[in-house]
């Protein structure tokens, strides 16, 4: 029926039979509706006066017994006929579409989904919550497979999305509230507190060289392996160029006394006065790109749902590291100026023992996914180390080596073949300190033997989880999120970065563990899907919302409590003086995505949803 | 991690669940343990009628036996009107509040246990291990009752692989970075140190068929305490106790030189702060002589 032949013989028969509804017997709606309702629409009947019954996943699919089933599709259809006997013809709603969109995150996918936004001549608004743009990328030294430098490939992307004239950056400031729906967002941004005039400030950072308070904060851009003065930018190529003064450390904010900052700034940009402030933007579209963080493993950690591993020392040996902290070890512009040396007494380790799947895989300690990059960045963190210290020994336990990706297996082959990278299939015990050494108890599960390697420095490659406040952001946004705080796209396979809720879209870490080349065509695509629902002046929304009936309606706002979406508000009800007599449930029909929770749920039965009135309903299950 | 005893009900009578090595092997713990008690305002409720409680040979020939032998005991304290039951031996509480976790989790194993033990499970039996035992009653019971500081003892603390594990079921201090012995053991004014065979294993039963794993694997506990500047260990088990005191003399004979390492079980270190003395405690009931007031070890004297 659904090919061009079936579509015709419904045109001709509603043509030459002068019918007024129509029901098909075929496969779900799902995938179908549109096609039958596109047929009708070419034969003059309006769309919503087509019902199908569906044979083939409600009954020839799922039945044996030929009989019985051939009875209950002839029911089926019963039922729908009487539901298209009762069904009102409906039309789309149009709502207005602001053209401009939110980035919530200013990490590469962030970066990249701004970038194409603003390109296609959108407006954007990027929203990033440290000091400075980057992400996670910024602290990376070099990136695989390809081992180019990574600050060198984003830099020119963040200068870029600060000179963008369409582009409206907004460092150091978190999105508290979005409001309205798809094409009518109202997003309420903080812009927290910089003290530090952005007009006035020129960058020259002589106030971060002459701040006293040196060393008296970890600097988390190093991943606490060097610490920060007072005033500070993350790093040097920060974009904006602009210091951030911490208030918890600053000697000013502490007894009143030094302002050594205000003494050097020659253009008066210090400003301790400075409040946070609030920003309302009227939004179309949302991109959500929030990212990831690694799963501290610390026993100070706050990631209390997970168990951690104090079987490997982690916040107690200093030379028992993550991979972002390797990440700055090795870079150029770390805290060691790119030369490997361990944290504790800063001597070039000799053996260095990499674990994978620490927190990952794990079920017995609270994640059970694969944190997909592990196993590409510890090939090439031994392979740095390798490249770097050519006596060194670099060995790698692993459970399984996942190196799907284009170039991705030859690069883990170079580890092994050209680098002399040992890899170690099996899981590690335990890790403890004897006479500056740090000695890893294995095993090796090929051999069927237990290994014991004395390293120098241990690199432990951690999950990837979501931010900690992603579970909050989401409710904040309105869109569902996983067990972990991972945000749920609308269909794994065939709407990856569209969140259920309509306007909102996702890229990056913030979904599930993703590499960069994967996080930059997400954001792509989540730029490419914004522009789309940008691209018309008006929106046009299925008719399928619900309407409460004013007369009826208790003011009970059950239905306010249910409602996934947050479309039903308060309405007073007036008599004709312009008194107010009783509060009654509205649904804004912009924002109803038509699931039913409410007529369900309402007591007084005082709502209806368009095309599935009880009326219907009850004609059908009568029709039983 | 449980040590925020300020914040429990102190709880000052305890059912007791002896075990069979309290009153064989490991007749000290229980000497030791019953008079620490006592000086710390606390009493024992002894279980009548008390039987093994599964561990070791029953665990690993028959688990419906094992479960079953565990539960009587459980089962017997709550006929017994106690609410909470002390298994000062680790095997015991491991393998009690395992049987526990099984019947918890496992209805046909609780069913099939009920029916074997003719009786149903309602009472909740809260079953406390020795380090638990003295956070409830309170480790600042023991500095306000010291009669001595034991300042010059540098302690290793020695948990073994049951007291903490598994971290699921016992629910109790961090599994491989336990702190709570040092606690306690800081409260009789001894120094604790930081080693890294807290939670390694000692052996255990390999005792009695593999001696030469366990002389191993002791060596290396006792190494490692000594290289990090412990000069006596305390311990909580009496399958550790066995293997790291007893099985020395083999140590000498697989390990020419090797120097004798004093262990205690913690209740003895507490009775010594309490003032009482070696004798009173059943610390010279040792294979290694320990005598406090003489730290250095006489190796002349062996018993």
């Amino acid at each position: 029926m659904c090919s061009d032949p079936g579509q015709n013989m419904i045109r001709d028969a509603i043509r030459d039979k002068g019918l007024d509804a129509i029901v098909v017997g075929s496969c779900s709606p799902h995938m179908h509706e549109r096609t039958f309702r596109n047929a009708a629409v070419s034969a003059g009947i309006n769309p919503f006066l087509v019902e199908i019954a569906n044979l083939r996943e409600h009954c020839s699919w799922v039945h044996d017994d030929l009989e019985a089933a051939t009875q209950k599709a002839i029911e089926l259809v019963r039922m729908a006929i009487e539901k298209v006997k009762r069904d009102k013809p409906l039309t789309k709603i149009s709502v207005p579409v602001t053209k401009r969109v939110l980035v919530i995150g200013g990490g590469i996918a962030g970066i990249q989904a701004a970038l194409d936004t603003a390109n296609a001549g959108y407006e954007v608004v990027l929203v990033e919550k440290e000091p400075s743009i980057g992400g996670h990328m910024s602290q990376l030294s070099e990136t695989f497979p390809t081992l180019d430098c990574s600050q060198c490939i984003l830099t020119p992307r963040m200068v870029e999305v600060h000179q963008h004239p369409k582009i409206k950056l907004m460092t150091y400031s978190e999105v508290v509230k979005i409001e309205g729906f798809i094409g009518n967002f109202k997003a309420t941004i903080k812009k927290k507190a910089r003290h530090i005039n952005e007009d006035l400030c020129s960058g020259c950072g002589l106030c971060i060289t002459k701040c006293p308070t040196k060393k008296k904060a970890y600097n988390s851009f190093e991943e606490d392996l060097a610490f920060r003065p007072a005033v500070y930018i993350p790093f040097p190529q920060a974009v904006p160029n602009i210091p951030v003064i911490d208030e918890t450390i600053c000697m000013y904010y502490k007894n009143g006394k030094c302002g050594m900052c205000v003494k050097v700034c020659d253009r008066g940009a210090i400003d301790f006065d400075q409040k946070d402030t609030m920003l309302v933007a009227d939004i179309g579209a949302i991109i959500v790109a929030t990212g990831f963080k690694l799963y501290n493993i610390d026993k100070k950690s706050p990631d209390s749902r997970y168990k951690g591993y104090g079987e490997y020392g982690y916040g107690k040996y200093r030379d028992v590291i993550d991979g972002l902290q390797f990440e700055r070890i090795a870079s150029a512009s770390g805290p060691t100026s790119g030369e490997i040396k361990r944290p504790s007494d800063g001597k070039v380790p000799k053996k260095i023992v990499f674990i994978q799947c620490v927190g990952s895989r794990d079920d017995s300690k609270g994640i059970s996914y694969c944190s997909k990059i592990c196993c590409m960045y510890t090939a090439k963190h031994a392979m740095l180390y390798k490249h770097k210290v050519h006596d060194g020994e670099a060995y790698i336990f692993y459970m399984d080596i996942r190196a799907g990706g284009k170039m991705y297996e030859e690069f883990v082959r170079r580890a092994i073949e050209e680098d002399d990278v040992k890899y170690i299939r099996g899981r590690v015990s335990r890790i403890y300190e004897e006479n500056g050494k740090y000695i890893v108890k294995g095993e090796d599960t090929i051999a069927g033997m237990p290994v014991e390697i004395d390293a120098d420095l241990v690199v432990l490659a951690t999950a990837m989880i979501p931010q900690d406040n992603s579970a909050a952001l989401a409710r904040t946004i309105g869109i569902p999120y996983d067990k972990y705080g991972f945000f749920n796209e609308a269909h794994p396979k065939l709407r990856p970065v569209e969140s259920t809720t309509a306007g909102v879209f996702l890229a990056g870490a913030c979904q599930s563990p993703r590499d960069i080349p994967e996080s930059v065509a997400m954001a792509s695509a989540a730029a490419c899907k914004a522009t789309i629902l940008l691209s018309s002046d008006t929106l046009e929304r299925e008719p399928v919302v619900a309407k409460v009936n004013e007369d009826l309606c208790a003011g009970c706002f059950y239905c306010k409590k249910v409602c996934p979406f947050g479309a039903i508000e308060v309405k007073d009800v007036k008599d004709l003086n312009g008194i107010v007599y009783k509060e009654v449930a509205y649904i804004n029909q912009g924002v109803c995505q038509g699931c039913g929770t409410c007529t369900a749920t309402c007591l007084s039965k005082s709502i209806e949803l368009a095309g599935f009135n009880n009326e219907e309903i009850f004609a059908e299950i009568a029709a039983l | 991690m449980i040590y925020m005893t300020s914040m429990e009900e102190v709880i000052m009578k305890y059912g007791y669940f002896p075990g069979c090595s309290q009153t064989g092997s490991a007749k000290e713990y229980d000497i030791s343990l019953r008079k620490v008690i006592e000086k710390l305002g606390a009493s024992f409720d002894e279980i009548n009628d008390w039987s093994c409680c599964g561990a070791t040979s029953a665990h690993v020939t028959n688990h419906k036996l094992s479960s079953a032998l565990a539960m009587r005991n459980v089962m017997l304290a709550g006929q017994q009107g106690l609410e909470n039951m002390v298994a000062p031996c680790a095997a015991c509480y491991n393998r009690l509040i395992t049987s526990q976790y099984e019947i918890a989790n496992h209805p046909e194993i609780r069913n099939e246990t009920e029916e074997l033990l003719s009786a149903k499970f309602e009472k909740d039996i809260k079953v406390i291990n020795i380090l638990e035992l003295f956070l409830k009653i309170g480790i600042n019971k023991i500095t306000e009752n010291r009669k001595r500081e034991l300042s010059e003892l540098k302690v290793a603390c020695y948990y073994g692989c049951l007291l903490v594990r598994p971290a699921a079921i016992t629910k109790f201090d961090d599994a491989e970075q336990p702190v709570s012995m040092e606690k306690i053991v800081e409260s009789t004014g001894a120094k604790t140190v930081d080693w890294n065979y807290k939670v390694e294993c000692c052996g255990a039963a390999h005792s009695v068929a593999r001696r030469d794993i366990v002389v191993d694997l002791s060596k290396k506990i006792i190494e490692d305490a000594r290289s990090h500047g412990a000069n006596i260990m305390a311990v909580a088990c009496p399958m550790c106790h066995t293997n790291l005191d007893m099985r020395q003399r083999a140590m000498k004979r697989a390990y020419p030189g090797h120097e004798e390492f004093p262990v205690l079980y913690l209740t003895e270190l507490i009775g010594l702060a309490l003032g009482m003395n070696e004798h009173e405690l059943g610390i010279d009931l040792h294979y290694i002589n320990y005598k406090y007031t003489d730290p250095v070890l006489d190796n002349s004297v062996i018993r």
